[in-house]
């Protein structure tokens, strides 16, 4: 790993402190959500449907109710009427109506594993006792799984009301799985092509995959006496839980207080809720707390993964430059919309600065779960299109796929598809990045061995935050704030006020509160955190030094705009030999005398959100034999704007390549053609374990972001986005065929390679 | 309900007694009946290694162990790893190297990694990989898992063969 030269020198930022979370993770005393313990606690279970698409007829649940120790079982008649309003989550939206009916079913079950109803009882045991005693009338109904079938005119409906949101905001006339169709254009994409010197026409698909947390979803929630309700849950935004859960009960959000527990993992998929208003209503039925956790199983069915994808391309090259592209994406929404094919539309030609375009998106229902975010969300697939294709147009004409990508760089000023200007950005410093690497010098050699390269990026987010730092006498800070913290960013965060006020690192305290005790946070996803509570830290530090300037200014009386505060030294100087100083310490230890608490705040929607690319590169081995690839080494290069805390950054992007890994050669939802998953468990999915990964070199390649006091840009999703290509395009090389569909598994392989296809 | 059973066994160091259900696993019992829920569930069916414990010095996932099974054995979970406040290397090494993002597979993979050293204090990393296969890190990538291992390694003091 290697750092680029820093040109601003900082004391804390940069440096690698141990989280201050730390100790409690490796003891095994932290507390995530499935830790919680109350008194009179009950376990909640969820009924699943065993559908993929079935009317509800009737649920029975009177046998359910009389096995003892249950005490609560419900179902969506619980649930109040919800409203048609449309709730924001940070990566995705939700839909009210559509989020009450995900989480208990009412008319119809759209996929297997919907939840239907649900039960309390002294143990879990005795709650999934209970569950096989619900009897559930169901009128099965033909189902819907390809994202290219469910778009056919003759195709089953998963939502007889449904309607296409066409171009220009038209409807589509007859009802249809598509929940919308969007295009962006620019120049003359078509004109352009018939131009080229070299046109490459592909199909790509990609399929189903989960986010993989290690954690399962959980929530427990107790209905107090006086109408207001505690939920204590794993999520990635608190405040986001108590919005959607006020939503669904349809109660005051004020009454709904969230207590946000450490966290298993996310990437996204813990944005939305499942459990939550689930676990409040059981909890109101029986008069006790009630704790439901999924199962994984539960997970893999009944939680949101992120789209299959169908992508066309057709892309002409013409001088070594890419004259123009024409796109189709098909992304799966599952049960209900909201699939990424904006995000994946907007973002698969953002590496690149390219004048003629359309690309048009489909967003499509089909009987599988409803997709949630998943790092990077749409961006990935997108990538791994149009990535493999820029790879064989290189190839066409003889170009370094490396040098290609450089001369075709996005920069400063091009404009991406949706017309907004790009601010500065590193793409190109992440290509030369990799092409100067000791790995890109390197030789690959031998037999079915191959090398691959692939960029991508990611906007990343901003949204709203809000911190509170109180100062004490002894010199130390409490930072009061409301961001899930996933991967670090209590340490990134106390790093950033540490740095902003001149202290030790190991003085700054970091908390994350419920929902009762800060200001509004939006989720922890967009990558935002670090960037977007970073700069109310940032904020709530200058109010700190702010306050301690006027009250020295005061003691000193002379004009506050006249004190400098810098590294923790308070100072005035006339310039005619007379100054005074004081110091962080002194104010912190003298408030209680001089003026009262030092406390300082900060709420804001954050601005300056600096999108990022990273380049990846990785050399692979097949096995012809067994069609197993082993990946010999990878090297990513990423625009992380200005990196924190090294670690943690270089931690995000291995993660991400790991993920990568597992989405190109293994991971799939497989389905048999009743659209049950055939591999719902760890074993059968097949996540990356260790001997699946050599070590994951990172260049971190820093170019500050300019809209952030100290450059920060958002590091965990880009990542993501590369490796798919990279990988694909590093096993074209080494067997010369091109795989267009993901996984690229043995059994794929092997089928390739034999001629079994 | 099943009839509960008398389990008299010794779970860091201290004697324990339990009742517990004959279906209930050793993961169940530990979290539920005794309140040490360092031990995590990922996948309930021995696929993620996040519930490992040391049965009798052995790596075993607790969720594929009955409670009743304890009776008269000697467990270590994650809450008996440290030495009381003096950390175990592997923990000190996990902290040091950043090898844990969200933390929910730490525990599992710090057990895992301690039967590793009591036994071969100075693997390679092929062998802390083949080792530690049965764990699962959805957030890390391994890297920072797999050095921060070695370097608990080099940091016992163990001599080397
Ligand atoms: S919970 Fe025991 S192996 Fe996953
Ligand atoms: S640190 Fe999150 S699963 Fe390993």
């Amino acid at each position: 790993m290697t750092t680029s030269e820093r040109s601003t020198n900082y004391r804390v930022i940069g440096t690698r402190p141990v989280r201050p979370d730390g100790v409690e993770k490796v003891t095994g005393k932290a507390q995530y959500g499935a830790d919680v313990r109350l008194p009179g606690l009950l376990h909640g279970r969820i009924l699943r449907s065993p559908h993929a698409h079935a009317r509800i007829v009737a649920i029975d649940t009177s046998e359910a109710e009389k096995v003892p120790g249950v005490f609560a079982v419900v179902t969506h008649r619980d649930f109040p009427a919800a409203r048609d309003v449309v709730q924001e989550l940070g990566e995705s939206s939700v839909n009210a109506m559509e989020l009450s009916d995900n989480i208990l079913a009412s008319k119809k079950a759209l996929y297997r594993g919907h939840a239907v109803a649900a039960v309390a009882a002294t143990s879990p045991h005795i709650a999934e006792e209970a569950l096989s005693k619900i009897r559930v009338e169901y009128q099965v109904l033909p189902t819907v799984l390809d994202v290219r079938d469910a778009m056919r005119e003759d195709a089953p409906l998963l939502n007889e009301t449904r309607f296409t949101k066409e171009l220009g905001g038209a409807r589509s006339e007859k009802p249809s799985n598509i929940a919308s169709h969007i295009r962006f254009q620019g120049g003359n994409a078509d004109d352009a092509i018939a131009g080229a010197d070299v046109v490459i026409e592909r199909e790509y698909r990609t399929k189903m995959v989960h986010q993989g947390y290690i954690e399962p979803h959980n929530a427990t929630a107790s209905w107090n006496a006086d109408g207001t309700v505690t939920i204590w849950t794993s999520t990635q935004g608190a405040f986001s839980v108590r919005g959607q859960v006020a939503e669904i009960l349809r109660h005051p959000i004020s009454s709904i207080r969230v207590i946000p527990m450490e966290i298993g993992g996310g990437f996204g998929g813990k944005l939305p809720i499942y459990l939550d208003p689930v676990a409040a209503l059981l909890s109101k039925k029986s008069g006790r707390p009630v704790k439901v956790l999924m199962s994984r199983t539960d997970v893999f069915e009944g939680s949101g993964p992120t789209s299959g994808t169908w992508i066309k391309i057709k892309l002409g090259v013409k001088d070594g430059k890419i004259a123009g592209v024409k796109a189709e994406l098909a992304y799966e929404a599952g049960a209900y919309p909201g699939s990424p094919v904006g995000a994946g539309s907007m973002t698969m030609l953002a590496p690149y600065a390219i004048d003629n375009f359309q690309v048009d998106g489909y967003d499509v229902c089909l009987n599988k779960p409803k997709v949630a975010a998943y790092r990077a969300p749409g961006s990935p697939a997108a990538a791994f299109a149009l990535e493999q294709a820029l790879d064989e147009a290189a190839r066409a004409i003889g170009a370094d796929p490396l040098q290609f990508r450089l001369d075709n760089s996005a920069r400063e000023g091009v404009r991406m598809v949706t017309g907004a200007p790009l601010a500065k950005v590193g793409h190109e410093e992440c290509v030369q990045a990799i092409l100067d690497s000791p790995h890109y010098k390197s030789p690959i050699e031998g037999p079915y061995r191959g090398r691959g390269v692939a960029s991508g990026y990611w906007f990343n987010g901003g949204m709203q935050s809000s911190v509170t730092a109180a100062v004490n006498p002894d010199g130390t800070v409490n930072l009061i704030e409301g961001s899930t913290d996933i991967g670090g960013s209590r340490a990134s965060l106390s790093m950033q006020l540490a740095e902003t006020l001149g202290i030790r690192y190991e003085d700054v305290h970091a908390t994350v509160v419920d929902t009762d005790s800060v200001g509004h946070n939006d989720v922890t996803g967009g990558s935002r955190t670090t960037f977007a509570s970073g700069l109310a830290v940032y904020e709530a530090g200058m109010d700190i030094r702010r306050q301690m300037r006027e009250r020295a200014a005061r003691e000193w009386n002379v004009p506050a705009d006249q004190v400098e505060y810098e590294d923790g030294r308070i100072t005035w100087s006339d310039g005619a030999g007379n100054s005074r100083e004081t110091s962080f310490a002194e104010q912190a230890r003298t408030a209680p005398q001089k003026g009262g608490p030092i406390v300082g705040k900060a709420s804001l929607s954050a601005r300056g959100v600096g999108g990022a690319y990273g380049t990846h590169l990785v050399d692979v081995e097949v096995d012809p034999d067994t069609g197993k690839v082993t990946i010999l080494r990878y090297t990513a290069a990423q625009d992380v704007g200005t990196a924190i805390h090294p670690s943690y950054v270089e931690g995000q992007i291995q993660g991400a390549v790991a993920q990568g890994v597992g989405w190109a050669l293994n991971e799939e939802y497989y389905f048999d053609d009743n659209g049950r998953m055939l591999n719902a468990s760890f074993l059968d999915y097949r996540m990356p374990t260790t001997l699946d990964l050599p070590m994951i070199d990172t260049i971190l390649v820093e170019v500050p972001n300019p809209g952030h006091p100290y450059g920060v840009r958002g590091v965990g999703e880009v990542p993501i986005v590369p490796p798919l290509a990279a990988v694909a395009n590093a096993i074209a090389d080494a067997t010369g065929k091109r795989f267009t569909e993901l996984p690229i598994s043995p059994r794929r392989l092997v089928e390739e390679l034999h001629g079994l296809a | 309900m099943a009839r509960r059973t008398y389990v008299a066994t010794t779970i860091n160091g201290m004697p324990t007694e339990f009742l517990c259900e004959p279906r209930q696993s050793v993961l169940e019992v530990l979290r539920d009946e005794l309140g040490l829920t360092g031990a995590k569930e990922g996948c309930n069916n021995g696929n993620c290694g996040a519930c490992a414990v040391l049965l009798n010095g052995q790596v075993v996932n607790s969720c594929c162990v009955l409670g009743v099974e304890l009776e008269g054995a000697d467990v270590t979970t994650i809450e008996g790893i440290a030495d009381g406040e003096n950390l175990h290397p592997l923990q000190q090494a996990f902290l040091e190297e950043a090898a844990l993002q969200c933390g929910i597979c730490t525990p599992g993979f710090i057990v895992s990694a301690k039967a590793l050293l009591d036994s071969n204090p100075h693997p390679d990393e092929h062998t802390v990989r083949f080792w530690l296969a049965g764990n699962l890190c959805r957030c890390t990538g391994y890297d920072k898992i797999v050095r921060a291992v070695l370097k608990a390694a080099d940091a016992s003091g163990a001599p080397v063969p």
